[in-house]
């Protein structure tokens, strides 16, 4: 208990928030740093993904690679980018490790959404004349919409959290509160950043269940045939 | 004075065999912790994870606030996990295994949970027509057959946490992760590679001895897949 007090007045002292070290620069580095590899994440994943479910092959690269995702420690990634070329690059490595983290839940739900899409509803557009293109555009991706954007949330959640191991490797974000205690050897200082980066994760979690919450029938897949 | 040994080490290469003969005990020993933190934990959410979701599934009411605490722990990101736990485990390896822990109940309690919903009620019916008792009804019948989607998330829950564990170097505890950590401090190319390969190689690894027990744990899987035409 004595250690949550601490952390406390950690965090109530004005002096912690201001400044290049402060609480409000770390946490607008971690909301850039999380919406830049979010942004890019979704321009390279769901292209991919809503063409290969549209012309239904690559399922099990979609499925592997996500699989492998998972395998390939983040921090690992991390640390190799920094060892190459590109860690002269400033934030360059941490974007990247952080893109190829997210890319993966991206796109196993984008084509599990696309082939999920059912096949009598894409027989009778081409029946009525679509073009695949229109197919695509008109028929395919607003079904498959409620389970594009629930890979989006993932991808947007556990980028919130893994940007935080940017710290380690000397990156900016919330997490460079946590690692400075470490080396001060502050455990208040550990505890209230801890407490900040967790609430930070649950704020965008319960930010996009209210948005989920609110959002028209045809995002949350009330309109979904199947 | 000598000059330096002009070997793989001195240049800071990528990939060194040189490496690999000199500092075999320090990777044996990263490994082992490694895969002691890995089992441990995943062991501790295995025995912790079974009874909540049998009790969820028992009781309809309980699924809700135990999906939705497990769902907000796996929310919150490791670093901050490890470091929330500090006051109360202090810089230790159960620091680890007890973050590791939270994060592999959110997988298991689902996977079991759903595993358990799956079975069908005629399956139900006719076990409990032939006289099984809830507590056999449970043993032999719910959970051989949620077996599979236990597994599945099982297989996950181990992949996941095999990666984690590196985050522990911020303790000390992260078995391959603290040669990542010291390697990149002192710009060691060899020993990152090496560890970060070695990593993959254990999910990977964990992921297939996992898939094994699943085949032999679960034979009629098989036999069915067998008949189907």
């Amino acid at each position: 208990m004595k250690t949550l007090g601490d952390a406390w007045s950690w965090l109530t002292d004005s002096a912690h928030w201001a400044g290049d070290d402060g609480i409000w620069h770390r946490l607008t580095q971690h909301l850039v740093l999380t919406v830049v590899c979010l942004v890019l994440s979704c321009l390279i994943a769901l292209p991919v993904a809503l063409v290969l479910g549209h012309l239904g092959k690559g399922g099990a690269l979609a499925v592997n690679i996500s699989n492998v995702g998972r395998a390939v420690p983040t921090f690992a990634v991390l640390v190799l980018l920094l060892l190459t070329p590109l860690g002269t690059w400033g934030e360059g490595p941490t974007v990247v490790a952080l893109v190829l983290f997210a890319v993966p839940p991206l796109l196993t739900n984008a084509y599990v959404g696309m082939r999920g899409v059912d096949r009598s509803v894409v027989q009778a557009a081409r029946g009525m004349g679509m073009t695949g293109s229109q197919m695509l555009w008109r028929v395919e991706l607003p079904l498959a919409l409620p389970l594009v954007l629930s890979g989006v949330r993932i991808a947007a959640v556990q980028l919130v959290a893994t940007a935080t191991i940017a710290a380690l490797a000397g990156g900016g974000g919330l997490g460079r509160i946590i690692t400075a205690g470490f080396n001060l050897a502050s455990t208040p200082q550990v505890v209230a950043g801890a407490i900040l980066v967790a609430a930070f994760a649950l704020l965008v979690e319960g930010a996009f269940e209210v948005a989920e919450r609110f959002a028209p029938g045809w995002a949350r897949g009330r309109g979904r045939t199947g | 004075m000598t000059a330096p040994p002009d070997d793989c080490l001195a240049r800071n290469e990528w990939i060194c065999g040189e490496y690999l003969s000199t500092r075999r005990q320090i990777l044996l020993d990263a490994v082992v912790q490694h895969l002691q933190l890995t089992s441990l934990a995943v062991l501790i959410a295995l025995v912790v994870a079974v009874p909540l979701a049998v009790l969820a599934r028992r009781w309809g009411w309980a699924a809700g606030p135990v999906l939705a605490l497990t769902t907000v722990l796996y929310t919150i990101p490791s670093l901050a996990m490890f470091s929330l736990l500090l006051p109360v485990y202090g810089l230790s390896a159960s620091l680890v295994v007890a973050g590791l822990v939270l994060y592999s109940l959110t997988l298991l309690v689902r996977n079991i949970l759903a595993g358990l919903r799956a079975v069908p009620e005629d399956t139900r019916q006719a076990a409990r027509g032939m006289g099984y008792g809830p507590v056999r009804l449970l043993l032999t019948v719910e959970l051989p057959l949620a077996l599979p989607a236990a597994m599945a998330g099982l297989r996950i829950a181990t992949v996941s946490a095999v990666s984690l564990v590196t985050i522990g170097a911020i303790v000390g505890f992260g078995g391959l992760g603290n040669l990542i950590y010291t390697g990149m401090n002192t710009y060691f190319k060899a020993q990152v590679l090496t560890a970060s390969v070695l990593c993959v190689v254990i999910a990977v690894a964990a992921d297939l001895l996992l898939l094994g027990v699943q085949r032999v744990l679960t034979p009629w899987e098989r036999a069915t897949r067998a008949v189907r035409p």
